[in-house]
């Protein structure tokens, strides 16, 4: 009895503690919405970073700026490159600050902004991505930098918020398209599919041939998005309204026909039995070969894979082509385009003004001549009298076609700020038969509600 | 509870509780042939991964991109193991300080702020705060941390991604479990151990750290073991807590390597056998314990 | 006695861990109720109520989450019990190499849950792992261990049970040690044999060390992610999320306050689950 009550009180007890425990970090929370925590932090960090470089002062010490980037590719070797010929011509040491990639880095560096301990510079995504770090708070407004003026504004509009330009971009343009295997269309007598029907026939012609007809990466999630992603040329051609419906909340993926139209595309190849043995088991890496060495002959790919072709099977390089997602009708027949990453200056840094002299290194025709030895262009320059070298590679020369063209368009994450993190997984179970294409749409679509909400935007 | 404890003291271990009733020529055999078997099973089930992981971790790239078991055509283990370890600006070996740093600092703090609370909270066994106490840590045993609210108290305080900010969180979570093997511990220390020190004049603190403290040795070993393990060998925590690439801990650099050497599975490899030496280390030394401290601790808990 | 108590157990003892508990670990605990209820970016906040409960449950991907929790929480729990009995009662017996075996089961608790996750999916590769060639070479067919819808989730189990099975035997081999010798030698002259030995002496009397590893594996399984985070990301699709991977999948998408919701669902379901168990087996439990 006694020990029965004893439970009963200690339960009690603990009760009312949590709740005299939330009702004082109720109110306490309630006038401090204004955030103390970041305006401490930041002035922490500037202390700090004050203590750092009090010996800087004089211009000709040396400065040492903090740069983060993400470890894939080849992009850190090339920005390290123009790093050591800024240390040389402008005393200016660069200390990279290493993230990982995806989901993974998108996370860190929404920590480190609201935690006030970015580095001073920093390279990121342009587009929706960046709309989700609060730019206008976070980064240097550079609309009015002399060093901008070169930069298209095809990048600019990517890189700007509430009609300001914070970014430089990092790169060239690339583009979400299907890369194929052009000595194996030789050998089989292909022609480059100008719809979706005649390049599922071209797929049942290769599979008959021996050979995996679409190449599938699962095992690196990301890469599954790109029937969907790559496939926004056709539905903006045809829904011309859609980004800024689907802003809105107006227009969904899984009821507008032909946004529902690319959750098929990736369906479709699966149910064929046109894609590789192990699929989910496959890494990006390893796609790429089989591409390179044409045991797979088509790869929904975003085209700055091609610089990685070149790292791992340098002589394959030129066998290897570029055609845009097909739509269901040949007057339909344009690529999807991403812009580069951005170059972005830390506001709160105490050393914008050393940044900004990098930032304006780094964009001009030297650091641009540097960046581009290391790595070659993966689509059209975003720069001003920045023309692709005479040895792009092939699949490049093969877009540029629909550059000269008009046909192009840029990705949906870069007119709309709407992207649900969960895409990938949706793509994975649609492109692996776990879920209907009606169904990966729909969820998708709920996904797409989470990011809005959170994003404050109205009308969700 | 405490009653008759002293049998568990018995650290023999290894007395012979299953017997064989057969007394026969046959008896001889069948040990043998049970001995045979176990070492097949344990070679098949354990020690095959382990050889597969080190023997990857010797072959260049090309070779152990084939995943099999072959003896390497030819060694690359220096190669491999510098290119490990000076990748990334060194990351992996400031990786090893941050968390070896991480561990001893974690580990010290926890053990003595434990044993200190195991101490009182078993004496004190049946009050009402204790009780109240009691409930809290075993709360903290299965109520997965809240993590996002623990950034941002990390934050409040300036602690988030500092060394101390980790251990700290590391110790918190890591108590609930040490509290209650050092209670269950120190049920089995007699009272009158307390008592004889009272009269000799010692005070709660002299008799705690002069008296208990050392008593309470044999729990105290399989904590270090058993956290220093979990601590050393944390990825979600350092994760959430400790941030950025100068602040990297092993089993994060593990994990980003995973990314970077994608197809590289025999710097992967590499990578994984030079993070697992720490604990090899410290198992060698004190794996006799583990037991010990468990017959208390882990069989009471 | 209470005398005593008050000067030699004095509760100032309890400060510093107590400080350090609530600080780092209740207090955001509770917190995390209020958080819960937000839009959160770690710097602004908008209350929304339950608006993030409705989300978390209406996403399709948590009723999934839920039973896989379940389930692999269970698998690996019944594993580790039954194994850990099997294998502790065979490592106290007079088996050869006994000190060798212990220190085998042992050696895969010291390697980082990453480190296995990613040895094993290679091992798991389903045409050039070394798991499916062997099983190849001995005519089997072996199946997709991760790719596989139905059983990718209980691959990740076995390989948890690997290397979880070392705790639970050591708590074992200490739970059966301290029986005392006498209760086998009054079987042994009433001539029991070996098989009675076990279920009539160790499995009743080894009940706290089993207690131990239940709840232990139990909450472990509830609350485990490093392992399916190595290994399968909660792929392929959401057929292997857990409710602490998909909490972690919202947190890297930056919903701080929906992450934080199902941290609450999470420490809600483990409470409802485990403290009647944790109160059902200290019931049941024989003392010595």
């Amino acid at each position: 009895m006694n020990r029965t009550t004893g439970r009963a009180l200690t339960f009690v007890t603990s009760v009312i503690m949590i709740v005299a425990l939330l009702a004082g970090c109720g109110s306490g929370s309630g006038s401090g919405n204004n955030s103390p925590t970041t305006k401490n932090n930041t002035g922490d960090t500037n202390s700090k970073t004050n203590v750092k470089t009090e010996a800087t002062n004089a211009p000709v010490e040396k400065t040492t700026l903090t740069l983060m980037v993400g470890n894939t590719g080849t992009t850190l070797d090339a920005l390290k490159a123009v790093g050591t010929e800024a240390e040389k011509k402008l005393n200016i040491t660069i200390e990279y600050d290493i993230k990982p990639d995806g989901t993974e880095g998108d996370n860190l560096v929404k920590t480190r902004l609201a935690t006030g301990d970015m580095s001073d510079l920093l390279v990121y995504n342009t587009g929706s991505l960046l709309k989700a770090v609060n730019p206008v708070e976070n980064f240097l407004d550079v609309t009015n930098e002399t060093f901008m003026a070169d930069v298209l504004d095809s990048f600019k509009t990517v890189v700007t918020v509430d009609g300001k330009v914070y970014g430089a971009p990092v790169g060239s343009s690339s583009a979400g398209a299907i890369l194929y295997n052009k000595k194996v269309y030789g050998e089989l007598g292909l022609t480059v599919p100008q719809t979706w029907s005649e390049f599922m026939a071209n797929n049942e012609k290769i599979k008959a041939a021996g050979k995996t007809a679409v190449i599938a990466s699962y095992k690196d999630t990301w890469t599954s998005q790109l029937f969907v992603l790559g496939d926004y040329y056709n539905l903006q051609a045809q829904v011309p309204n859609f980004a800024d419906d689907y802003t809105n909340n107006k227009a969904k993926y899984a009821t507008t026909p032909q946004a529902l139209r690319s959750f098929e595309k990736t369906e479709e190849p699966f149910k064929a039995g046109y894609m590789n043995k192990d699929f989910l088991a496959t890494t990006y890496d390893v796609a790429l070969k089989m591409l390179a060495d044409g045991s797979g002959v088509h790869y929904p790919m975003l085209t700055s894979a091609l610089d990685s072709i070149l790292q791992n099977s340098p002589d394959k390089i030129n066998d290897i082509g570029v055609f845009p997602i097909p739509g269901d009708s040949a007057d339909v027949n344009g690529l999807t385009v991403w812009m580069p990453s951005g170059l972005y200056i830390n506001k709160n840094s105490k050393k914008v003004e050393a940044a900004k002299k990098f930032m304006e290194y780094f964009v001009s025709k030297e650091g641009q001549a540097i960046f581009a030895s290391k790595v070659k262009a993966a689509g059209p320059n975003v720069i001003k009298g920045i023309e692709l070298p005479d040895d792009a590679y092939e699949g490049v020369k093969e877009m540029q076609k629909y550059f000269d063209e008009g046909k192009t368009s840029p990705a949906l994450e870069f007119v709309s700020p709407v992207k649900g993190p969960n895409l990938e997984n949706l793509t994975v179970a649609v492109g692996s038969g776990i879920i209907s294409a009606q169904k990966g749409a729909e969820d998708y679509d709920k996904d797409i509600l989470k990011q809005a909400q959170q994003l404050n935007l109205p009308g969700w | 509870m405490s009653r008759g404890m002293s049998r568990i003291m018995d650290k023999g271990g290894g007395k012979a509780l299953i017997r064989d009733e057969n007394r026969g020529i046959s008896s001889g055999a069948k040990r043998v042939l049970i001995a045979v078997l176990t070492l097949v099973l344990s070679t098949v089930i354990f020690w095959i991964p382990f050889y597969f992981v080190i023997i990857n971790s010797f072959k260049n790239q090309a070779e152990s991109a084939l995943m099999n078991m072959s003896w390497p055509k030819s060694f690359h283990i220096l190669e491999n193991y510098r290119n490990v370890l000076t990748a990334a600006d060194h990351m992996l070996v400031r990786a090893f300080y941050n968390s070896m740093l991480l561990t001893v600092l974690s580990i010290s703090v926890l053990i003595i702020v434990s044993a200190m609370a195991g101490f009182v909270l078993q004496r004190r066994e049946g009050g009402r705060c204790s009780s109240f106490l009691n409930f809290l840590v075993l709360a903290g045993l299965m109520i997965p941390p809240a993590i996002v609210p623990t950034i941002w108290v990390l934050d409040l305080i300036g602690l988030f991604k500092t060394l101390a900010g980790i251990t700290l969180v590391e110790v918190a979570l890591h108590f609930p479990f040490a509290a209650i093997l050092y209670k269950a511990f120190v049920a089995t220390l007699p009272r009158e151990i307390d008592e004889s020190a009272l009269i000799d004049g010692a005070g709660g603190g002299r008799l705690f750290f002069s008296i208990i403290f050392p008593l309470l040795k044999p729990v105290t070993s399989t904590i270090i073991v058993l956290e220093s393990i979990n601590v050393f060998n944390d990825f979600v925590n350092p994760l959430y807590f400790f941030p950025g690439s100068a602040n990297a801990t092993v089993q994060l650099t593990l994990y980003n390597f995973m990314s970077r050497f994608t197809t590289s599975w025999n710097l992967l490899f590499a990578d994984i056998v030079l993070i697992s030496i720490p604990m090899l280390i410290l198992f060698i030394f004190f794996n006799k314990k583990i037991v010990a401290g468990m017959t208390a601790g882990a069989v009471k808990g | 006695m209470t005398k005593l108590k008050i000067r030699t157990y004095s509760y100032i003892f309890l400060v510093p861990a107590f400080l350090i508990y609530f600080v780092f670990y209740l207090l955001p605990t509770v917190l995390s109720l209020f958080f819960s209820m937000t839009r959160w970016t770690l710097t602004h906040w908008n209350f929304i109520g339950f608006d993030n409960y409705v989300t978390f449950f209406s996403e399709t991907a948590l009723s999934i989450g839920f039973r896989n929790t379940l389930i692999y929480a269970a698998v690996t729990c019944g594993l580790k019990v039954i194994l850990g009995l099997l294998l502790g009662a065979f490592l106290t017996s007079t088996v050869l190499f006994k000190n060798y075996l212990r220190s085998v089961i042992f050696f895969p608790t010291l390697l980082s849950t990453i480190a296995v996750g990613i040895a094993f999916s290679i091992l798991m590769h389903p045409s050039q792992g070394l798991i499916n060639t062997s099983l190849a070479a001995l005519g089997i067919n072996g199946p997709d261990w991760l790719g596989n819808t139905k059983i990718a989730l209980l691959s990740v189990a076995l390989v948890d049970v690997w290397k979880g099975i070392g705790v639970a035997t050591v708590i074992y081999i200490a739970g059966i040690s301290a029986i005392p010798g006498e209760y086998y030698e009054a079987l042994k002259i009433d001539g029991g044999s070996s098989m009675n030995a076990f279920r009539y002496i160790t499995v009743p009397l080894s009940r706290p060390a089993m207690n131990s590893v239940i709840i232990l594996a139990f909450i472990g399984g509830l609350r485990s992610f490093d392992l399916i985070w190595a290994m399968t990301k909660g792929g392929p699709g959401f057929t292997t999320d857990l409710i602490a991977s998909i909490i972690y999948k919202q947190y890297q998408a930056g919903f701080y306050g929906l992450a934080t919701a199902g941290n609450v669902i999470l420490f809600v379901g483990v409470s409802l689950l485990a403290f009647p168990l944790y109160r059902y087996l200290t019931k049941g439990e024989v003392y010595l």
